[in-house]
């Protein structure tokens, strides 16, 4: 992937809503054929980033190229070689499938034999050729993000902006899409996706931005960002306790770890190899009874809580609050 | 890029969506056929003080059927986002709100001729000057649009473009001289006559129609037409502005 050309070029780009400053003097690039993602917590500045790159919004400095094209000043130029999916599923509740792709086809200038045959073709590789004569107002939400990933990439862009494509469908949905973006980049679109869910994005990304409060604190290849995470070792016990009781407890007597409480229990970090047996044994002094203890091996949503201090449980529920208040 | 596919197929998909609905053909049919019962029921005035009331008839045949549609779907699919879809085509935006804009255009023009055709079989005609109200009525449907237009860019809610659209019209069917000669209004409500599109429109179609008109023919075309363009120019402006912040 390294001597890929970049397909997209972003610079100084910088964006305020009043006095609030959205994206604060980014600047990256997004090589051909990668999947790049962009992660960060609600109200980072991904949204305002990917409305500026789509022509939706405009920079208050700095400058995006697309294929070499310039169009910081006009969009118009390159939104022929973009698609888009927006967070939110927006085609025409009243058209059917098949007429809202053949539309979508429409206003990239397609002509019609060829818009259909385009449409029908989307519509059985998205598995939706038995709904393709239903209103989009009757689908379900997995239906319509599919529907609307194939209204993006209607008139083939080589570049596809995908918005929190996951967020709010059943996990049946959300694996067929998750996908149908692998398969699309191995046919050769480049892909720029945002999303909150870091397991997508550890599992399709080859490069990821950290993006907080409107600057990008981290980018680099999921390999590299990993390797920040070597050296650290983490063990969970599980048992039905008090966890913050005994996280307080073990903190005290063993001062070179740290603790957290989770779900299931608690959760034990070091620098150095975690020793079992000696804290079984202090947890059951203390009258736990200790079900199980694991090793686990850290994940890209460690690395994110390690730079950002940002927890990703307490980001997906907020998120999902929020797609849910919009729906309701 | 063939922009022109885009164009037909945005105003083909507004006219099947929105314009063709039932119930804005009924709207369309009914609205001039009740205005026309309703002078006639009211001011018991015989048929040969048709050709006198023809123009105002038409001129609010266009204004209502324009603004009520244009403004609430615009408004709607900014609210739903669909408009997005638009933005995000390699469309200039002049030809976008222009194929946007076009259907109401049509169905403007289409409901104008609703009451004409009516009055064909009621009374002789052949006096009309069709070379002055055809374009007169089309100029009328422009402008009456690009205000619809002008309304949907500017409010948020569908509600909103509801009254907001009835802030110009209503005011405009009293001081556009439909009713009264705009010499009789009061001094101070004359200036307002004055900057209204309509005023214009209607007295075109009242000279094509009784040789009556006010102002001459070719400064009220004028004067319509740069309403035109101004309307056009701040709702684009406004778009950019607002929609693609």
């Amino acid at each position: 992937m390294s001597d890929h050309k970049n397909l997209i070029e972003i610079e100084h780009l910088t964006k305020s809503f009043d006095d609030v400053i959205a994206v604060n003097d980014i600047s990256f690039s997004v090589k051909q054929g990668e999947i790049f993602g962009f992660l960060g917590p609600n109200g980072a500045g991904k949204t305002t980033t990917i409305n500026m790159l789509t022509g939706l919004s405009r920079p208050d400095a700095g400058r995006i190229v697309v294929e070499g094209l310039d169009y910081s000043g006009n969009p118009k130029v390159a939104q022929h070689l973009i698609g888009t999916v927006p967070d939110e599923s927006n085609l025409y509740p009243e058209l059917t499938g098949f007429d809202n792709l053949c539309f979508c086809a429409s206003l990239y200038g397609i002509r019609r034999n060829e818009r259909r045959k385009r449409a029908e073709e989307l519509l059985r590789a998205f598995g939706l050729q038995d709904a393709a004569g239903r209103k989009f107002s009757g689908y379900s939400k997995g239906m319509k993000r599919k529907l609307t990933i194939a209204a993006g990439i209607i008139h083939r862009p080589p570049i596809l902006f995908l918005d929190e494509p996951t967020t709010g469908i059943d996990v049946s949905s959300a694996r067929q899409i998750r996908r149908l973006i692998s398969d699309l980049n191995t046919e050769g679109t480049t892909i720029f996706l945002t999303t909150h869910y870091i397991e997508e994005a550890e599992r399709l990304c080859e490069r990821i931005a950290f993006i907080v409060s409107g600057r990008i604190i981290r980018i680099n290849t999921v390999e590299n960002l990993m390797r920040q995470t070597q050296g650290e070792h983490v063990v969970q016990f599980a048992f039905q306790a008090a966890a913050d009781k005994a996280c307080e407890h073990i903190v005290s007597t063993f001062p070179d770890l740290r603790c957290q409480a989770v779900p299931e229990g608690i959760r034990v970090e070091s620098s150095r190899p975690v020793r079992v047996g000696p804290l079984v044994r202090f947890l059951e002094d203390d009258g736990i009874e200790v079900m199980e203890a694991r090793k686990i091996l850290p994940t890209l949503e460690d690395v994110f809580v390690q730079i950002t201090g940002i927890e990703p449980g307490a980001m997906k529920k907020e998120k999902e609050k929020i797609k849910m208040g919009n729906n309701g | 890029m063939n922009t022109w596919i885009a164009f037909w197929n945005i105003l083909a998909k507004d006219m099947r969506s929105y314009y063709l609905k039932p119930p804005n053909i009924s709207w369309g049919l009914l609205f001039p056929l009740l205005w026309i019962a309703m002078f006639f029921v009211r001011s018991g005035l015989g048929m040969d003080k048709l050709p006198d009331l023809l123009p105002g008839l038409m001129a609010l045949s266009i204004l209502f059927g324009t603004t009520s549609v244009l403004s609430v779907t615009v408004t709607f699919e900014k609210k739903s986002r669909s408009f997005e879809r638009l933005l995000l085509a390699p469309i200039p935006l002049e030809i976008l709100m222009l194929a946007k804009t076009s259907g109401a255009i049509l169905f403007g023009t289409i409901n104008a001729f609703v009451p004409l055709f009516a009055a064909m079989f009621l009374i002789d005609l052949s006096g009309v000057s069709w070379g002055f109200l055809i374009p007169a009525t089309v100029l009328i449907a422009i402008s009456s649009t690009f205000l619809g237009l002008f309304i949907s860019v500017s409010v948020k809610e569908v509600f909103e473009a509801q009254t907001f659209s009835n802030f110009f019209r209503f005011p405009m069917i009293f001081l556009c001289g439909l009713f009264f000669p705009i010499a009789a209004l009061p001094m101070y409500l004359r200036p307002l006559s004055y900057a209204l599109p309509l005023t214009y429109g209607t007295d075109i179609l009242r000279g094509s129609m009784t040789g009556s008109n006010v102002m001459p023919l070719g400064s009220n075309f004028l004067i319509l037409a740069v309403f035109c363009v101004m309307l056009f120019y701040i709702s684009l402006r406004n778009i950019n502005r607002r929609w693609i912040t």
